[in-house]
């Protein structure tokens, strides 16, 4: 309880209000600080009071073959996983815990959310509330039952004050593809950094993974805890509703080479251009929805990676046991794709090692892997990442960024 | 200069002021305290007993835990200053020193005031949030 005090002094609250559910990212293991937590917490019979959700923690618990790390991190890892599901945490371990329908908060219901990705999607798809909790808050949160009644709790701050609108110059297959989601959150989490931004001019009715991508690549390049696309997010039927009747405070314009920009600057190594070798394929960061490994199975048309790349995805547990169901977990085995769960390929040692450099289709990833696991990185579509790992060097949809 | 206290706690450091927002998960090293983002103009340099001053926070919500393993590693910021109030940070802190009795003092400072600090000046940090330029 201190520490949801002094998070609600820190936001300047005036009460507490009650929360629904949590979802916790302290499962994580960042060293000893992280258990010498916990443990407090476990050794006082501290219990949840509400539904709580874990985010991913250090290892694959369910293929601990995977794991290539040392022996006492991945030990120690998994008892910090432990800890939390004996407070009485469900062990979902993803960092896409909305797609998981016992865990969707409805609109405008109160609680605790952390994971950077997962806090921008409550807000901004659900329409649920949360502000950015972090580490060690969560827990707090979800075992008191309460939050500070302010920030995104709030109706008047989620407001959006800024409004980005989409260049008409910008190629109608680039609206239709995968790829520029990613690309315009990174954009969205510059120009917005921690204001909320609505997004005018996009296709109505964006899929929950296009609105995934862009809320994670938000959430990395900028603090975003929420933002609004007109048409699409549940508090954003017009641009009107989504700035509550007020005028914004500025209006910008993305252009065509704005976005260029920023894809070209999620490409890390020397060059993404066609034919340069790949070593490794990286997908699902946010974890990968049933439809993107659908998608996944599509493009590969039957084929493998080639000889020496790997090609893994990242997706939650429950979401494996639904693709196992349907069979499509042991389809894309059977073609050589390496399916992770519980953790993330850029945060736990699971990638084969590689002199080459790794493509992925996250801007997140993209974001952090160089400097997590020390990977140079090229950024490219779902189809272009897929369709090189079976060529074994980088293949692209010439026209989609346009002709310039 | 004064400002609102997030963490309270003295420091007497030199400042290193960040050019652009940094996630400490996936930014600072707690085994470190080096900047460890490829795309930061500071890479490289080290944040370890530092006056850190940010304009704006960024990133990931791990960003408390990797302050406090940085605490318990010995390899801390010697104290934060931000332009805008970071829940995140401050939890890392309070959870530091319910830990460890470590503190790091965490204070909002209002932009203009801020931009005054040079990188590579001293800085002290007082208890109430005062801010002194050496």
């Amino acid at each position: 309880m201190r520490l949801v005090i002094r998070a609600a002094e820190a936001l300047r609250a005036g009460r507490l209000i009650p929360i629904t559910s949590a979802h916790v990212d302290s499962c994580l293991y960042h060293g000893e600080a992280t258990i010498d937590f916990v443990e407090r917490l476990v050794n006082g019979a501290a219990h949840v009071s509400v539904p709580t959700t874990l985010n991913v923690g250090a290892l694959d618990l369910l293929h601990p073959e995977l794991w290539r790390g040392d022996a006492r991190t991945a030990e120690r890892g998994k008892l910090l996983m432990g800890h939390y599901r004996a407070l009485g945490c469900t062990p979902t371990y993803t960092c896409a815990p909305y797609q998981l329908s016992f865990a969707r908060p409805g609109l405008g219901e109160q609680v605790a959310w952390a994971e950077s990705n997962a806090i921008v999607f409550c807000n901004s798809v659900l329409g649920a509330r949360t502000e950015r909790y972090g580490d060690f808050t969560d827990i707090a949160c979800a075992i008191t039952g309460r939050v500070p009644d302010a920030g995104l709790h709030r109706t008047d701050a989620r407001r959006a004050t800024v409004v980005l609108r989409l260049s008409a110059e910008i190629p109608l297959p680039l609206l239709d593809d995968d790829a520029l989601y990613p690309v315009l959150g990174i954009v969205l989490g510059r120009r917005a950094g921690g204001r909320i931004a609505a997004i005018d001019g996009l296709p109505p009715g964006l899929s929950e993974d296009r609105l995934k991508a862009i809320g994670a690549a938000a959430a990395s390049s900028g603090a975003v805890a929420m933002f609004h696309a007109v048409g699409s997010t549940p508090e954003a039927a017009t641009l009107g509703a989504a700035l509550q009747g007020r005028a914004p405070d500025e209006t910008l314009e993305i252009t065509l080479a704005e976005l260029r920009a920023a894809r070209d600057e999620l490409t890390t190594a020397e060059t993404g251009a066609p034919g340069t070798l790949i070593g490794t394929v990286s997908l699902g960061t946010p974890h990968a929805s049933l439809a993107e490994l659908r998608a996944v199975e599509r493009e590969l048309a039957g084929a493998h990676p080639a000889a020496g790349v790997e090609l893994m995805v990242s997706t939650g547990r429950n979401l494996l046991a639904e693709a196992e169901d349907e069979g499509l977990a042991q389809r894309l085995r059977a073609q050589g794709v390496e399916l992770l769960v519980d953790t993330c390929s850029y945060i736990a040692p699971v990638l084969r090692p590689s002199p080459l450099p790794a493509m992925t289709d996250s801007g997140k990833w993209a974001f952090y892997a160089p400097g997590n696991i020390g990977v140079e990185v090229i950024f490219g579509s779902l189809r272009e990442c897929v369709r090189s790992a079976v060529r074994g060097s980088v293949w692209r949809d010439p026209d989609l960024w346009g002709t310039a | 200069m004064n400002g609102r206290v997030l963490a309270p706690g003295s420091a007497d450091a030199i400042a290193i002021v960040l050019r652009e927002p940094l996630s400490l998960w996936g930014g600072m090293d707690p085994a470190s305290g080096e900047v460890i983002d490829a795309r930061h103009p500071q890479r490289g340099k080290n944040l370890a007993g530092r006056i850190v001053v940010m304009p704006a926070a960024r990133g990931s919500s791990s960003s408390s835990s990797v302050l406090a393993e940085a605490v318990r590693a010995g390899h801390a910021p010697a104290g934060i200053l931000l332009a805008e109030a970071d829940l995140i940070l401050a939890v890392g802190a309070a959870v530091a020193e319910e830990l460890y009795g470590v503190r790091v003092p965490i204070v909002v400072v209002a932009p203009g005031e801020l931009a005054l600090i040079a990188d590579g000046q001293a800085v002290a940090i007082s208890e109430e949030g005062e801010i002194t330029l050496g």
